[in-house]
């Protein structure tokens, strides 16, 4: 207990110190999962509307794909990832294997699903027969979406959490395709395995506070939206 | 009323899952006139106003609206904003009873102290006024119907659809709803069709009044003859309430 303590409070004067490794962490935990929170967005919510509100062939089977990919595990996506860019996959041309843009495809890999199968259950959750009732007063088919999308907003803001949370969070993939190379692609959960291993607790605490305060923050921001939404 | 039609249609007809549940050989509708449908549940009412208001791809036959013949392409955007339904069920937005009135407006590119004032003018005709910036999901059924027909009435439609808009309302809203239908139409020149089960509705308020059964067209009159003088067996035991629906 009293290590914990202890470290608690060497956590806070890390934290205080200004210290330029943290913050070089910090900065990059916060870049990867938002440029990835960004993309999975702009492909997830689209898509989540489209499949709530479109009638196609293949719906029912591109839903189960979309809903397995909402448990899928981490760090099996990490290792797809690994493979696809590692010297002799596919993409392996691309050199991006223990850069950042690894870490961001797998990122968005993870989230993406999220971020799609929520919005089409929040989508799905308005009465079907707005769009129709939209269309009649002279709504495009894409002013009908955008006006659906926005009914659906508080249901499409928790899309947006949870993916944010599968990714802040998550370690395994960014781990193996990222290398956790200090000063590179080190990040706040890979920074948190690593100092536990050599047993500086007091940085690991500093680094999942830090963690855990950005997580409140994002999700702070988030709800003030939801609110408005609300009222 | 003016004798050119609005809308012509000739042998249209809808499927579903390969049951025909529209088949209107001729129905002529003329402009500024109000047109009644009336007939029993699962008459095709419904889809024909969706089609009138091109919300609905027929499976075959023709549709003119105006100039504009029905085909492969769909409507026109300027051409489907002169037509607007009001359903029997509206579904307002999670917005304000003034956000709901304006949002055709702003669909079309109004904005500011213009949008403001046709809004103003349009909860005052509807007598809503004093619940301007109220949620509009927090309304009473009665109130939503008049919001939905403020919606429909500001973007100053040719052609406003009617879909049981008085169902299930007390008599206060349905004779408020009923008094701007009259009012539009007289005004405005609006060509009104309305869809109702109430016959005398129909009575009080259209011009012509129009029976379809199982999704044809079995008689079409002015509704003086329609209910005085049916010329169709059919069109008399609906009017006497001797058709078991």
């Amino acid at each position: 207990m009293n290590d914990l303590i202890q470290g608690i409070i060497q956590a806070f004067e890390i934290i205080l110190s200004l210290n330029s490794a943290l913050y070089e962490i910090i900065w990059l935990s916060l870049a990867v999962s938002g440029i990835a929170l960004l993309f999975s967005t702009v492909l997830g919510i689209p898509l989540g509307a489209a499949m709530a509100m479109a009638r196609f062939p293949g719906r029912r089977l591109m839903t189960a794909l979309l809903y397995t990919g909402m448990g899928f595990p981490p760090v099996v996506i990490g290792l797809f990832v690994y493979l696809m860019l590692s010297r002799s996959g596919p993409a392996g041309q691309l050199g991006w294997l223990f850069t950042p843009k690894a870490m961001i495809v797998a990122q968005t890999i993870i989230s993406f699903p999220l971020v799609a199968g929520f919005t089409m259950a929040a989508v799905m959750g308005v009465d079907p027969q707005l769009r129709r009732q939209l269309m009649s007063l002279g709504a495009t088919p894409w002013q009908a979406t955008v006006t659906i999308l926005l009914e659906a907003k508080i249901g499409v803001i928790v899309a947006i959490v949870a993916g944010f949370g599968a990714i802040i969070s998550e370690v395994g993939a960014v781990m193996l395709v990222g290398g956790n190379i200090e000063g590179k692609t080190r990040v706040l959960t890979t920074a948190i395995v690593l100092e536990t291993q050599k047993g500086n607790f007091d940085l690991a605490i500093a680094l999942g506070l830090v963690l855990l305060f950005l997580s409140f923050l994002v999700n702070v921001a988030l709800l003030r939206l939801q609110g408005r939404a609300f009222s | 009323m003016s004798p050119n039609p609005v809308y012509k249609l000739h042998n249209l007809t809808q499927t579903y899952d390969e049951r025909t549940v529209l088949n209107i050989e001729r129905l002529d509708i003329f402009a500024g006139e109000i047109l009644a449908i009336v007939g029993p549940s699962g008459a095709g009412k419904s889809t024909l106003l969706r089609h009138l208001n091109f919300l609905e791809r027929p499976a075959s036959g023709s549709l003119r609206f105006e100039a504009f013949h029905l085909n492969g392409e769909g409507a026109p955007l300027n051409l489907r904003r002169k037509i607007t339904t009001v359903f029997q069920n509206p579904v307002l937005l999670t917005r304000s009873v003034a956000d709901n009135v304006a949002y055709g407006l702003k669909l079309r590119g109004k904005t500011g102290d213009q949008v403001k004032r046709i809004v103003d003018d349009a909860l005052d005709l509807v007598g809503l006024n004093n619940l301007t910036h109220t949620g509009a999901r927090t309304l009473s059924g009665g109130e939503a119907q008049r919001v939905a027909l403020a919606r429909a009435l500001v973007i100053q439609p040719s052609v406003l659809l009617l879909d049981e808009p008085t169902a299930n309302l007390d008599p206060y809203n349905v004779k408020l709803i009923e008094n701007i239908i009259t009012q539009v139409n007289r005004e405005q020149g609006t060509t009104i069709v309305i869809v109702t089960h109430n016959i005398f509705q129909a009575k009080r308020l259209a011009h012509r009044t129009a029976l379809l059964l199982e999704g044809r067209l079995v008689e079409i009159a002015e509704t003086g003859a329609f209910f005085s003088n049916p010329s169709d067996p059919r069109t008399e035991a609906f009017i006497h309430g001797e058709m078991v629906y």
